[in-house]
């Protein structure tokens, strides 16, 4: 039997209205749990003088130095006991999840348990980078709820100045958008640096995200270090019954002013279909019997928006892969960053493809494992050291594709000048 | 003692296993998809078979009640498959049409909305708060609940022009992302020292290294060694508070909420945006926050009556520019919103186009 609940008034505020509460999930664990009842006494004292009262500290699994993010209580009383003595501990442990966060009611039920046995029984699904966040346990409890997750194939997730758990978009499983196999780049990759997530070394941390198309549902340009978003080389390809539906549906007006208007690089026309040029580069879909769209490839910059208009009736190629963007992060220490291309295209097709990308990412993080400061995240790093010193360092050439525009200030030595050409064209001769 | 068990270093989990049999059959081949009702999607595979998801919103910190409950449902309707998005909706997914009604009815029967798809406004990504973190100026959890139940509506209604993102931060760390619109906790006072416990507690270079200003010097402070801050200097970002908490950045009365917009991550139409303040100093008032409920629903609301179909907040504030913006949302723009950190020309208007 638990012990009595502490008053609770603000808190039982967010009981009422129509959403979900989790202050009704912490009163149905604290009812047999008094580890909750002192968690909630907490949490009310917070809402009561708008503080926290949490701190860090150091608590782990045997044989991992991070994923386990460590709270210990600070409000004590005069004498430095806690006041919430119950919930003076409560730490987390971060997990990784299967990529696209698909699961069967089996595992769930399993993880409800162990959590239930051995923690808090409060579980997030999931944190911003992607961990199931199991979130309460005491430190004599840790090591045990670790020891069944690991048991039911689940591992934890990076802390600290480590590589951190990924995630991935649904992407292939039930996306048509889908450019390439996004379960399977997400775990090739991470997997190759389980060590660099369980055992914190780098500089900072580092994180890889995973979209299937430039929709970027992971947002991962603004907040992962490596990005790798599907994208195609050849033509759109098109379905005249979907588009014929699609233009019976929603007529000329809504045609014009949202696909072709929308199209940020106004490469979409409407044509009379004996007007429609030719050229390997065009792709065209009656919407009628005398009307359809034109598409001149070489001008698309695969933003999406057509497709995702008029799902089916366009969609993207089949030379798929994805382009890799370096350095995005929020905003500590030196402002938001967004990612920088790195590379246009990388096919993602064959077990070659998939390995060559698993070796840009070690890449990567070898050179910024030995040339970021400390504290320094990727693109912070490439602020300072400057892009072309970054890509000489992975050994990636440069690409017109990578910046927005070249430089426009003349502070630069440019006495390698004709090394350089020479250096292009005789690559473009090798590369006939 | 016993001997410790060595961990099996599994890293990601092979999704395969848990994959609804319809999405594992068509891995890589689904051809499209349309929207039978808000919060459903149904996905044609070019083999011809068929899927419909059904996508409803939760706390995100879920009791394992809540976790069995909804998987009493996927059981009950759902073939016991589920899935989870970025911003914490659950999937259900059904090969059966027929089961996309009892389904929906059982979700909400146990009290979880079904909505969040096309163009609402989804659940709120967001932080950790007084529940977890070693740094908030204020709720996270508590705060998402609230404007929730405010946005109920427009979860479940797909009327917005666009898709809408929310995210909720406790700090300036903003480890909730950038949104559409996003509430950010903004620290207006520089941290208040306790020199007593400098010393003891705080790797002093560390944190020196920290302040993205430079605002931090080593002192001498009652003979022991301490730290101080320039105050001019800071900017109140907060950064020197997690390796040296003796440097007490919160503070019930001066920790307040700033608003922002037009973040976009997605790159369709145009390139992705970071999202801007456009307002500050909204009180912290838990439990419900009415103040910051507000002032999103107004910038919600205008947003919806005013941008055109498809602009996210971004495309529709290019469109009328941002005086239209804090005119029509009737927002003050004071000097705090004109950037001065580095880079910061970028964003001035180095043009004369002035909308009248
Ligand atoms: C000091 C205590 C901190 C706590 C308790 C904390 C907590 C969290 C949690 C729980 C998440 C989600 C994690 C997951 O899903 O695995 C997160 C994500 C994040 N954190 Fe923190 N955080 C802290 C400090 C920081 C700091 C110092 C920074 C930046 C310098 C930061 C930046 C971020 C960012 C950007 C994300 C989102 C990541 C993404 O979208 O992938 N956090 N934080
Ligand atoms: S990023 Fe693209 S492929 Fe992935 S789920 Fe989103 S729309 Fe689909
Ligand atoms: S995908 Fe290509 S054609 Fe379609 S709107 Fe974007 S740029 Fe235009
Ligand atoms: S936003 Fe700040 S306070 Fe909130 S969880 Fe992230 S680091 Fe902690
Ligand atoms: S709050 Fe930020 S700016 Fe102010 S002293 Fe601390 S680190 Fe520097």
């Amino acid at each position: 039997m638990a012990k009595k609940m502490h008053a609770t008034p603000m808190l039982d505020e967010l009981e009422s209205g129509p959403w979900p509460s989790f202050v009704t999930g912490l009163k149905r664990l604290a009812k047999d749990k008094d580890y909750m009842v002192d968690l909630m006494g907490q949490l009310e004292t917070s809402y009561q003088t708008r503080k926290g009262y949490w701190k860090g500290g150091t608590v782990g699994v045997f044989g991992y130095g991070g994923g386990v993010i460590p709270r210990f209580t600070e409000l004590k009383d005069a004498e430095g006991k806690p006041q919430f003595p119950d919930a003076a501990e409560f730490h987390t442990l971060r997990v990784q999840p299967p990529a696209g966060m698909h699961y069967n009611t089996d595992i769930l039920r399993k993880m409800a348990d162990i959590w239930e046995r051995h923690g808090s029984g409060l579980i997030a699904f999931h944190g911003q980078s992607g961990d199931i966040m199991f979130q309460g346990a005491k430190t004599d409890k840790v090591q045990d709820a670790f020891d069944e997750l690991n048991e039911l194939g689940f591992d934890l997730g990076g802390a600290g100045p480590a590589v951190r758990t990924s995630m991935s978009c649904v992407g292939a499983a039930r996306c048509e958008q889908s450019c390439y196999d996004e379960a399977r780049a997400h775990r090739q990759v991470l997997n190759t640096f389980t060590d660099d997530i369980h055992r914190p070394a780098l500089p900072y941390k580092f994180k890889f995200k995973f979209s299937g198309c430039s929709n970027d549902c992971m947002n991962s340009i603004q907040r992962s270090d490596m990005a790798v978003i599907g994208t195609w080389r050849d033509n759109m390809r098109t379905d005249e019954t979907l588009a014929r539906k699609w233009f019976e549906k929603h007529g000329m007006n809504e045609l014009v002013n949202d696909v072709i208007n929308r199209c940020p690089t106004k490469t979409i026309m409407l044509k009379e279909v004996k007007d429609v040029a030719k050229g390997d580069k065009i792709s065209s879909v009656k919407i009628n019997d005398t009307q359809c769209l034109e598409i001149d490839n070489s001008n698309c910059v695969r933003c999406m928006h057509c497709i995702n208009v008029m799902t089916g009736a366009l969609a993207h190629g089949t030379d798929t892969g994805a382009t890799i963007l370096v350095g995005g992060k929020r905003t500590l220490k030196i402002g938001d960053l967004m990612g920088t291309v790195v590379v246009p295209f990388m096919p993602l097709k064959t077990d070659a493809d998939y390995q060559q990308l698993v070796e840009l990412g070690q890449k990567v993080i070898d050179f910024f494992a030995e040339n970021a400061l400390e504290h320094e995240r990727t693109g912070e790093m490439i602020e300072r050291i400057g892009l072309v010193n970054f890509l000489e360092g992975i050994g990636l050439e440069v690409d017109a594709n990578m910046v927005s525009t070249p430089r426009t200030n003349p502070y630069v030595r440019a006495d390698g000048w004709d090394d350089e050409v020479a250096k292009i064209n005789a690559r473009k001769q090798a590369a006939g | 003692m016993a001997q410790m068990r060595t961990p099996i270093e599994s890293g990601v989990p092979d999704n395969k296993p848990y994959l609804h049999p319809t999405l594992l059959k068509n891995y890589g081949n689904w051809k499209y998809h349309d929207r039978p009702r808000p919060g459903v999607l149904h996905h044609v595979s070019h083999s011809g078979d068929e899927v419909w998801s059904v996508r409803a919103g939760t706390q995100r910190q879920m009791d394992v009640y809540t976790i069995r409950k909804l998987c009493d449902i996927a059981d009950t309707y759902a073939e016991g498959h589920v899935r989870f998005t970025i911003r914490s909706n659950i999937e259900f997914m059904v090969s059966d049409p027929n089961k996309v009604a009892p389904l929906i009815n059982a979700l909400e029967e146990s009290g979880f909305p079904v909505g969040g798809t096309g163009n609402s406004v989804s659940m709120i990504a967001h932080t950790q708060g007084w529940l977890h973190c070693d740094i908030p100026g204020t709720d996270a959890s508590g705060v998402v609940k609230a404007l929730m139940d405010e946005l109920y509506d427009e979860f479940k209604r797909e009327d917005m022009p666009n898709r809408v993102h929310l995210s909720t931060s406790c700090c300036e760390i903003n480890c909730g992302g950038q949104a559409d619109i996003a509430i950010i906790v903004q620290h207006t006072k520089p941290p208040k020292i306790n020199h007593d416990l400098v010393a003891n507690a705080c790797e002093r270079p560390a944190v020196v290294a920290r302040c993205p200003v430079a605002a931090i010097r080593p002192a001498l402070v009652n003979g022991k060694p301490s730290l101080e801050v320039d105050e001019k200097k800071c900017i109140c970002c907060g950064a020197c508070y997690p390796p040296c908490p003796p440097m007490q950045i919160n503070d019930p009365e001066h920790s307040k909420l700033a608003i922002w917009v037009g973040g976009k991550n997605s790159n369709a139409r145009g390139k992705p945006t970071f999202m801007k303040m456009v307002a500050s100093g909204l009180p912290n008032n838990a439990p419900r926050w009415p103040e910051v409920s507000e002032m999103v629903k107004k910038i919600l609301y205008t947003y919806k009556a005013d941008a055109r179909p498809w602009e996210r907040l971004s495309d529709w504030v290019e469109r009328i520019g941002w005086p239209r913006f804090f005119e029509k949302c009737d927002l003050p723009f004071t000097k705090y919103l004109i950037d001065d950190w580095r880079g910061s020309r970028a964003n001035l208007n180095a043009s004369t186009h002035i909308r009248f």
